[in-house]
């Protein structure tokens, strides 16, 4: 044996031993927390759907992580219920749930699945679902429960072309799909356009059964769009605005805005009727999560820890200064069922 | 002077006429390129992933990180050619380029940000446009000219079993680990790091070099005349440059072939993943036969013939009869497109210069492609907006078709199997 092979023989061998001992700790880690029950406080699903609630995808290191969890409305950081319903992500409206979920393989498949939470205190049943054709990132429900929307990411050519593109598309839960939104006329700034680039993400519903509001990107900008389900058009009303989410008054909506070059996102609202924003700068971290009202006046939203890759679901006023604080811990993917 | 007018392989490595075996360098560097793919792969699978779910990127973010990846390698490319080329060494240019990869999966292990992870993926294209040349270069050199086109199908047929085993790899990690994107990066830079070895133990500093016989006469190196990109520009490599550039204008990218077959309802879009995999194991499976089949009729024949599979793909894509036989038929076809004409495009475009320039001779043919083939996705997205899909499809296909015998007019003195090296050279420095 050459000196040059021991060297070889040297390398592989403390490189396989790393990547080993890396692999088996890892994976002792992963059988410890997903055997170790909950270190909050729980409660029975029958308890929590008396009344007003919060649905949320529960993200404590443990065996329920990625469930599905509900806590009262009157006393959000009190006892949770926990579902064995697990999803990438959950929103729900008046007696529906959409759950976005990833079965992970060399091929990954991707489902949004519609569920119905009739009687308190039972199974939610299964009432439709589309397999999606991508990465699951966003999902609203129509007040009345009706409507539901699902935005994916859809991964491109692995030969050559850039492959970012996102597909939404809007369902009446247990009948027709309205398709593709970028399949929609779509008019930027007073003029109809048929842009390749379009990419629509995003969707909140108003309470009207017809009218949505959603992010359209095109040219390397981001507009809100108001949508309409009767005559398939988006039209731009306002730039620079991401996710949208429409007040339970229907005379606002939160969304995310970037700033610092677009290496963070900060919380802001904008009055549909003025036209005014209010950055609400008390918040100082990216958000990157759709915002979710608590009421009139307070919003709602996701974000990881920076120490550990846990959520907490943050409540914040939409005062401009107003200082956010944990409404909900360990949790993700809020939604206000009233 | 440094031209080489016969075919008997000039190069340090050693002769390595071995009988019908293709040359230990060329095993080498496709385990090199094996296990690199496995590491870059293996991240590729999950990135979108983790860039969104773990690192909590938004989609706009997501899709300029995702630019930059397809992006940042074509523009080094030409460069490293031409240092490999200039310092006549392909072997510490190559082995730079995968030690950048290396580096790269470093950082992206301990990045967090927009800023450091687009750091990281740059440096990791930068990584790989560096080394494609000087390492297709090498195996130009390492190789018996006879039989080229077999050394790059085993070259390739390693890389792709390494593109099939990376995403395979990720998948068992995430199996057994539910949030293992950690182990997965570890793994990943484990696998690099035993490609850099590799590269660095088994293939020689000077690999692919010239030899010159004025070395001989003297200890000290003779100087070389100033190298100019230009001596890379023979009329043979413009002409297979040119036409492989149009052909490339006329590939729409295997994306939109399956959008296509999505579009007129041959599957269910879940199963729009298992067609790169199911064109990756065509192309693997290929490689060598399609390498042989050029060395036997001819490798500028295959290269521009090799365009007639992809046609066909594409009329199976507009044929939109939603028959799952199409939807196969083309994933097959695309295989047998890429298996016919990649390695065969650095085998001839290696062959068309003087060897000192061989690098970048090679270079320069996959960076014109490469581009052809960005321009022609932008246009064709156009096309499929204007006209739809099938129509689209339909029109692109009768284009290629006509430019294949127009392309082989073009080229058509340099068709013969064993005669285009020695001849081009002999045709520029009489």
């Amino acid at each position: 044996m050459t000196r040059r092979t021991a060297a070889f023989g040297a390398v592989v061998v403390l490189v396989t031993a790393g990547m080993t001992a890396y692999a088996l700790s890892a994976i002792a880690e992963n059988d410890r927390r997903t055997s170790q029950a909950t270190d909050a406080t729980t409660t029975s699903l029958a308890q929590v759907e008396e009344g007003p609630r919060i649905l949320f995808q529960h993200t404590g290191r443990d065996a329920d992580y990625g469930h599905v969890g509900a806590v009262a409305l009157a006393d959000p950081g009190g006892a949770r219920a926990l579902t064995d319903l697990s999803c990438d992500r959950v929103y729900a409206q008046a007696k529906s749930v959409s759950c976005l979920t990833t079965e992970r393989g060399v091929v990954s498949r991707y489902r949004a699945t519609d569920l119905t939470t009739s009687t308190p205190g039972t199974e939610w049943r299964e009432v439709d679902g589309i397999d999606l054709p991508g990465l699951p990132s966003r999902t609203r429900i129509s007040p009345d429960g009706k409507l539901v929307s699902s935005t994916v990411f859809v991964n491109g050519d692995s030969y050559m072309v850039s492959g970012f593109s996102t597909r939404t598309v809007v369902r009446r839960i247990g009948g027709a799909s309205y398709g593709d939104l970028e399949k929609f006329e779509l008019v930027v700034d007073g003029r109809r356009v048929s842009p390749v680039d379009r990419n629509i993400w995003g969707v909140t519903f108003a309470d009207d059964d017809r009218t949505f509001y959603a992010t359209v990107a095109t040219g390397g900008r981001t507009y809100l769009a108001r949508g309409d389900l009767s005559a398939r058009s988006l039209t731009t009303i306002a730039d620079h605005v991401e996710c949208p989410s429409l007040s339970p008054d229907g005379t606002r909506i939160a969304f995310k805005e970037a700033v610092e070059d677009g290496t963070r996102w900060a919380p802001a609202v904008l009055d549909l009727a003025t036209g005014r924003r209010t950055v609400l700068a008390g918040e100082t971290h990216s958000i990157d999560d759709q915002i979710e009202w608590l009421d009139d006046d307070t919003v709602l939203y996701g974000l990881e820890r920076e120490d550990e890759p846990v959520s907490d679901v943050w409540s914040l006023d939409t005062s401009a200064s107003a200082k956010p604080r944990v409404l909900i811990s360990e949790a993700a993917s809020p939604a206000v069922l009233r | 002077m440094y031209l080489s007018l016969s075919d008997r392989p000039t190069t340090s490595a050693g002769p390595q006429r071995t009988g019908g075996r293709v040359s230990r360098t060329v095993i080498t560097l496709g385990i090199v390129s094996m296990l690199t793919d496995i590491s870059s792969e293996s991240v590729s699978a999950i990135l979108p992933l983790y860039l969104t779910a773990v690192v909590g990127l938004s989609p706009v973010a997501y899709g300029l990180i995702d630019g930059l990846y397809q992006g940042v390698s074509s523009l080094v490319r030409i460069a490293a050619g031409w240092a490999a080329d200039r310092t006549d060494r392909p072997q510490p240019v190559a082995l730079a380029g995968y030690a950048m990869s290396a580096v790269a999966r470093l950082g992206l292990i301990f990045a967090g940000g927009f800023g450091t992870i687009s750091a990281a993926i740059s440096l990791d294209r930068v990584g790989k446009g560096v080394r494609t040349a000087p390492r297709d270069a090498m195996i130009a050199a390492t190789s018996d000219p006879a039989r080229l086109g077999r050394s790059f199908g085993v070259h390739r047929a390693l890389d792709t079993i390494g593109a099939t085993l990376g995403p395979l790899l990720a998948f068992v990690i995430l199996w057994r680990i539910a949030d293992g994107y950690d182990t997965v990066l570890v793994v990943s830079l484990g696998f690099a790091v035993l490609g850099v070895a590799t590269m660095a133990f088994f293939v020689p500093f000077r690999t692919g070099a010239v030899r010159r016989d004025v070395r001989r006469a003297g200890p000290r190196r003779t100087p070389r005349a100033k190298m100019r990109w230009r001596a890379a520009l023979t009329p043979g490599l413009t002409r297979v440059t040119a036409v492989s550039g149009v052909l490339a204008l006329l590939t729409v990218g295997d994306g939109f072939v399956y959008l296509a077959l999505l579009e007129t309802g041959g599957f269910a879009a879940q199963w729009f993943p298992v067609l790169y995999v199911g064109t990756n194991l065509a192309y693997l499976a290929l490689a060598v036969p399609m390498g042989r089949l050029a060395d036997r009729v001819g490798r500028v024949k295959v290269l521009v013939l090799g365009h007639l599979p992809l046609a066909a793909a594409y009329l199976c894509a507009a044929s939109g009869s939603g028959a799952l036989w199409t939807t196969c038929a083309a994933v097959l076809l695309l295989g047998v497109f890429y298996a016919a004409t990649d390695g065969t495009l650095a085998a001839v475009a290696g062959r068309l210069v003087p060897e000192t320039v061989r690098a970048t001779g090679i270079a320069t043919a996959q960076t014109a492609v490469a581009l052809a083939r960005l321009v022609a996705a932008t246009g064709f997205g156009l096309l499929w907006y204007a006209v739809g899909p099938r129509v689209a499809m339909l029109a692109v296909c009768v284009v290629l078709v006509a430019a294949i015998p127009a392309g082989l007019a073009v080229l058509r003195r340099f068709l013969g199997s064993e005669r285009s090296g020695a001849e081009i050279a002999t045709e520029v420095h009489p």
